[in-house]
């Protein structure tokens, strides 16, 4: 930062730190790359009932463990997937499905569907994807059906229980980062800033906190968390225990920015020019570390995501009928249905989507927010 | 006679008296016992007229910097009084005043710093650091700050429209100036530059000593000036103090300081500085020689 960024250029010298870091971070492919598909992941979330092909609650009993069936283009069915007929194994009794030679089942965009109410604003029946002619009948009279990721076991459309899913699993990292945010820059800059005995003792409570054992602090988390709650009230009571174990690591970094920061000239000259404490802390240090705090959250994330999806697994989180990727996951628990169902484990593929997602994002902020830092 | 350390006749405008600044030595071990201190400032007394500039001179480690915090109340000092003389001729003692009653008074008494990069937050514009003093006391706002910035930069030495830039895009002595501009804009009495051009490069050094006079002549400033050798102060300061140890050995008038030195401290850090005179020698064993000094005390 002491060599003067050309100065020569006019404009370089009154960019601000912000949009200097904004144009490193441009140059970071895959963190740039991450960030649009994280957008696009939270925009399905957002538009769930559209982005579906079928509402939450459908299902087709008769064609459970349906495999998923990618569709195919041809110039007589336009965009289409092959019919499908139930066949029973007469030895092994499992289910399974071989294409049908009748009328394929045909798909198209913005087709007309199941209504849904958006975001309790406007009522509509358009969906983005799915089938084309839903009045159209198999020959057992029901309508015709899509998977495109297959189906579980109730024949529920995993890819629609994927975004409506989406929803609940996203917004837990973010949901929880807000807390962890308020805790750790409350706690930690009091910690940094005041220093002295309030200093050790935050630090030493830190350190128990971080010593707790965290899945059996779930485990009894999960016991008392009463099985009467709404959806809601468990969904934001699993948000609140992974925020109150994660704040820590912020705490740290703010406490440790703090300190450092403070002893810069220009804390000393603010101070010298009589500026509050509250000026001090919020025109001259935070600024300095703004960028560590978003990194630190970023990063943070997929931790917040894969504790619901944990918590959730282990059935000591979220139950159906919310839809969540951990939610989903339980029907996972027995090796052989994963063997015969292997499309049952989509969710774990949105998971390290996202994790992986969100970590080269961090990097790539982080590398932007501070050039000469080394891992 | 001239009395090195007297009191300057008409009533000082700032006077310390007695100070002590004690750091607590922290051992190694798991317990910390702060039973031993390093005395950084012990016992330093001395007095600067309105528009004189003092020379606080050392060498590095002697405690200059901790002096001038503790006089500028930026540390609390263990012991002694800071009376500085406001304009309204009020003293007050620096060293006992509570914060609410320090904020008015730090009007008038500014620091430049040495490092120009840590000196200037690099999160804010020109305009926001050297406007920030009025912000904060509430004396100018809008176009009337937009005016008094632009004045005073252009005062300095930078061009107004410099302004919307941010402190990377300046060199190190345009850096200081930005310091400079921000100590001056409140039009303080008192101005204490800690080493304010070790960081320059020679040429760029005398640039900024000749600014810092030109604005002592025009706005009446009193300088405390530090620096780690005697060269620089020769030219720029009225009386020199010469510090070893957290104490100050020699105060006198710089003319006397270099003709006739009194304290054997002060005649090695004189032998340090390379002489305008090509026939003296320069004194390369100054280690050897403050060694010796100390083992004879
Ligand atoms: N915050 C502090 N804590 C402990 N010791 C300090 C602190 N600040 C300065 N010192 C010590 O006080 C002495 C004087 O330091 P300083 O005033 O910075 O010297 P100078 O400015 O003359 O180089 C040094 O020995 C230094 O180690
Ligand atoms: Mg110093």
């Amino acid at each position: 930062m002491a060599t003067p960024a050309s100065t020569n250029d006019g404009s370089a010298g009154t960019l601000s730190p912000w949009a200097l870091i904004g144009r490193r971070f441009a140059h970071h492919r895959l963190a740039v790359a991450s960030l649009y598909l994280l957008a696009v992941l939270y925009a399905l979330a957002l538009g769930a009932e559209f982005f579906a092909p079928y509402p939450r609650q459908w299902r087709d009993l008769t064609r459970a463990y349906c495999p998923p069936q990618l569709p195919q283009f041809s110039l007589r069915h336009g965009l289409h997937v092959p019919a499908m007929r139930a066949f029973v194994d007469p030895l092994t009794f499992k289910k399974s499905y071989i294409e049908d030679e009748g009328a394929p089942v045909k798909l198209g965009f913005f087709v007309k569907g199941a209504p849904y109410v958006f975001w309790g604003l406007l009522t509509w029946d358009r969906h983005f994807f799915g089938v084309k002619n839903t009045a159209a009948q198999r020959p057992d009279g029901r309508p015709v059906t899509f998977y495109f990721l297959g189906a579980d076991k109730y024949g529920e459309d995993i890819f629609s229980r994927l975004i409506y899913g989406s929803r609940i699993s996203l917004s837990v990292g973010l949901v929880s980062i807000a807390v962890t945010f308020l805790l750790g820059v409350t706690i930690g800059g009091i910690s940094g800033y005041v220093g002295g005995a309030t200093d050790t003792f935050i630090q030493r409570g830190i350190e128990v906190i971080n010593a707790f054992p965290q899945i059996p602090l779930w485990l009894a988390f999960g016991a008392v968390l009463p099985a009467d709650w709404s959806p809601l009230s468990t969904y934001f009571a699993i948000t609140l225990v992974l925020s109150l174990l994660g704040w820590t690591g912020l705490a740290r970094v703010v406490r440790g920015k703090i300190l450092s920061l403070r002893e810069e000239d220009y804390a000393t000259a603010a101070r010298l020019l009589g500026a509050s404490h509250t000026r001090i802390l919020f025109r001259h240090l935070l600024p300095g570390f703004a960028s560590h705090i978003i990194v630190v959250l970023t990063m943070s994330v997929p931790a917040m995501i894969l504790g619901e999806t944990s918590l959730s697994f282990l059935q000591l989180g979220l139950r159906p009928p919310i839809v969540s990727w951990g939610v989903m996951l339980q029907d996972c628990l027995s090796i052989q249905t994963v063997e015969n169902y292997p499309w049952l484990l989509m969710p774990v593929v949105m998971i390290v989507l996202t994790v992986l997602c969100f970590n080269f994002l961090g990097d790539g902020l982080r590398d932007a927010a501070d050039p000469y830092s080394t891992r | 006679m001239n009395e090195p350390g007297a009191i300057p006749a008409a009533a000082p405008l700032l006077s310390v008296r007695g100070l002590c600044k004690h750091f607590p030595v922290l051992s190694r071990g798991f317990r910390r016992p702060s039973s031993e201190w390093v005395k950084a400032v012990d016992n330093v007394n001395f007095d600067i007229a309105q528009g004189e500039t003092l020379g606080l001179v050392g060498e590095s480690g002697c405690g200059k910097t901790t002096t001038a915090r503790c006089a500028l109340r930026a540390i609390d000092p263990t012991a002694g009084e800071v009376f500085f003389r406001l304009p309204d001729g009020r003293v007050v003692d620096l060293a006992r005043l509570s914060a609410g009653e320090l904020k008015p008074v730090r009007r008038h008494v500014q620091m430049i710093f040495q490092d120009p990069v840590s000196s200037l937050n690099p999160r804010m514009t020109v305009r926001d650091i050297v406007g920030e003093p009025l912000v904060i006391h509430g004396l100018a706002r809008g176009d009337e700050l937009e005016t008094r910035v632009a004045e005073v930069l252009a005062r300095v030495g930078l061009k107004p429209e410099h302004r919307t830039r941010y402190p990377h895009a300046f060199s190190g002595g345009q850096r200081q100036r930005i310091g400079i501009a921000r100590a001056i804009i409140m039009r303080p009495s008192l101005i204490v530059c800690d080493e304010a051009t070790s960081a320059l490069d020679v040429s760029v050094q005398a640039q900024v000593l000749d600014l810092l006079k030109e604005l002592q002549r025009e706005f009446r400033l009193t300088y405390l000036f530090v620096a780690h050798n005697l060269d620089v102060v020769r030219n720029f300061c009225d009386r020199v103090a010469v510090m070893r140890k957290g104490r100050i050995v020699e105060l006198a008038p710089t003319p006397q300081i270099f003709a006739a030195p009194q304290h054997a401290y002060t005649r090695i850090l004189l032998s340090a500085v390379p002489s305008p005179d090509p026939d003296v020698k320069m004194n390369f064993n100054v280690g050897e020689e403050l060694a010796k000094l100390d083992a004879a005390e």
